[in-house]
């Protein structure tokens, strides 16, 4: 029964559900908030009950009793393992490379993964001044970091105006050869379907569309040619046990699932 | 060790201790930001300051609103969890209601400047930088080639803000101080500062400091004055004591939309207050008791009394 995927669900619990599969047991994986928090927790419940769960704020193996609404909440901290000072959170866990999994979103992604969350136009003359990195290049270096972004043109742009986080930089093996540690953005999930990376390029292409979303659809919201897999296929949607979790006991207030 | 009792106010601390001028750094990430500094900064109307601060949220967001700050030194700027922060905006994006020199960095980078200022050097490296476009703005972020090996490092300067602002859990009438829960920058940033502010929600005996120094992080030989601040980090939250306000947070978000809405709130929760205790009272006993957690003792530790 718990295998049987669902046909009542919707695009978040879908997302939601596919970045919770991105993620294996034992797994050492650094949550934000929103949507991360809720996949990771999926995750965790369902395949990957020994993961470890990292938080900015200085948190090693938290275990939150409510869903946290900020990455400082008190929650996260109450019963983790590990408390420790914001310093040697990036040095001696990301930096050191102890992290599996990030999450990361942005104002603009271009087509190596490279995200910015800095300004929107010029720097010194901002159209819109954005929040800026934060801890978001740091979480870059982790071994897969997942995107989770809203499909628009706007968004998935040919080249971002800012590099906030390094994806593929101009792609190949340029990453690498700038000195960056980490393996890069792994998966990118959005609402119209989930795109990886191409091996040797390093660009990304549409790999699964979601139900009831058409390639056109992507392509359409994408602003530069999108490339899409000689095997594409449709998204596999959540199971009943995951919509049942997601609805029931993680999110039942609808906090972040709207 | 001095053995005075350093209890002032909190505006005595900020009159005698900031200078219109002054790089400030305030303590914290999320947890114990020093809401009871900033705002008497703000009634103060201190001028021209410079911040020191990777995550300033509302604190930075109501200095820059109300003129204080000429320049910012910060790694993220926004409402957490709620959305952007509009004075922060308005200043960048059109000069409102003065221009703010912005000196950008990562969180990892800049908690790397206070990190090499309390170890006593002039610079550390980082991995952090490398390969995004912080650098091209900003000239204090260089790269040098690792003498060991061929790998290329980011390299950020020490720095030493003037005061250091510090909330903390508890601490004793000399300054020794305790927190649990978040460090955040509190060690770095009290160890990097020329002078070192703490308020507490709490000021408890020596001997309570004494039973459990593990827990110290800031020795009382640093400090220069404390203050007993009950709900000192009201809006944001101090591990055991209370929650984070969340709905604060929302509110600010949407009322300081415009420049009104902003002065407004100015007008009511800053100039419309002398002091923490009429802003606690403001915030009501309703509010107060709901975000008082439930108690979670942690087991006491046997650390053996070797005579």
């Amino acid at each position: 029964m718990e295998n049987k995927y669902s046909k009542d669900y919707t695009t978040q619990e879908l997302m939601v559900a596919a970045a919770a599969r991105e993620i294996n047991d034992g797994e050492v994986v650094f949550v934000g908030i929103g949507l991360p928090v809720l996949a990771t927790l999926l995750a965790q419940r369902t395949h990957a009950p020994n993961l470890v769960m990292i938080y900015e704020a200085g948190v090693v193996g938290a275990k939150p009793a409510r869903l946290a609404l900020s990455i400082g909440d008190p929650t996260l901290f109450s019963g983790a393992l590990m408390a420790l000072d914001f310093h040697d959170v990036f040095a001696m866990f990301l930096q050191r490379g102890l992290c599996d999994v990030s999450f990361m979103s942005g104002a603009q992604i271009d087509k190596y993964g490279n995200i910015n969350a800095t300004v929107i136009g010029d720097y010194n003359k901002p159209k819109v001044r954005l929040p800026g990195s934060g801890g978001a290049y740091d979480l870059g270096t982790s071994k897969k970091m997942l995107i989770i972004a809203r499909h628009e043109k706007r968004r998935f742009v040919e080249k971002v105006d800012f590099i906030t986080t390094v994806g593929y930089l101009s792609g190949r093996d340029s990453r690498q050869k700038a000195g960056i540690k980490g393996g890069g953005p792994s998966a990118v999930i959005t609402n119209l379907g989930i795109l990886r990376f191409e091996k040797e390029s390093k660009e990304m292409y549409l790999e699964t569309y979601h139900p009831g979303v058409t390639v056109q659809q992507v392509k359409d919201n994408t602003s530069w040619n999108l490339k899409i897999s000689p095997r594409i296929f449709e998204t596999k949607p959540p199971t009943q046990e995951e919509v049942m979790l997601l609805r029931n006991e993680l999110d039942p207030n609808g906090i972040f699932l709207k | 060790m001095r053995r005075d009792n350093k209890i002032v106010t909190t505006e005595e601390a900020i009159k005698k201790f900031v200078l219109n001028g002054d790089t400030v750094f305030l303590g914290g990430f999320a947890h114990l930001y020093p809401y009871a500094f900033v705002h008497e900064m703000i009634r103060q109307k201190k001028e021209n300051l410079t911040l020191c601060k990777h995550s300033p949220e509302l604190m930075a967001d109501m200095m820059i609103g109300a003129g204080v700050l000429r320049k910012l030194i910060f790694g993220w700027f926004g409402n957490p969890g709620v959305g952007s922060s509009h004075c922060f905006r308005r200043a960048v994006e059109k000069e409102i209601p003065q221009a703010l020199e912005i000196e950008e960095y990562t969180h990892f980078a800049l908690t790397t400047r206070l990190k090499a200022a309390s170890m006593g050097l002039p610079f550390l490296p980082t991995r952090s930088i490398i390969g995004s476009d912080l650098a091209k703005y900003n000239p204090n972020i260089k790269f040098m080639d690792c003498p060991f090996s061929d790998e290329k490092l980011c390299v950020v300067p020490a720095i030493h803000p003037d005061v250091a602002f510090i909330n903390v859990q508890r601490a004793d009438a000399f300054g020794n101080s305790q927190i649990w829960g978040a460090i955040g920058d509190i060690r770095e940033g009290a160890f990097a500062s020329k002078k070192v502010i703490v308020s507490a929600e709490e000021i408890v005996s020596t001997e309570v400091i004494r039973r459990d120094p593990n827990r110290t992080v800031i020795p009382g030989f640093l400090v220069d004055v404390v203050v007993e601040e009950p709900w000192g980090s009201h809006p944001s939250y101090a591990m055991g004591y209370y929650d984070r306000d969340n709905d604060f947070y929302i509110d600010y978000g949407s009322r300081t939309r415009t420049v009104e809405g902003f002065e407004e709130y100015l007008n009511e929760w800053i100039y419309g207050v002398d002091n923490r205790r009429e802003y606690i009272r403001k915030l009501g006993a309703e509010k107060l008791l709901k975000l008082k957690p439930k108690s979670f003792m942690s087991f006491a530790v046997d650390y053996g009394y070797y005579p």
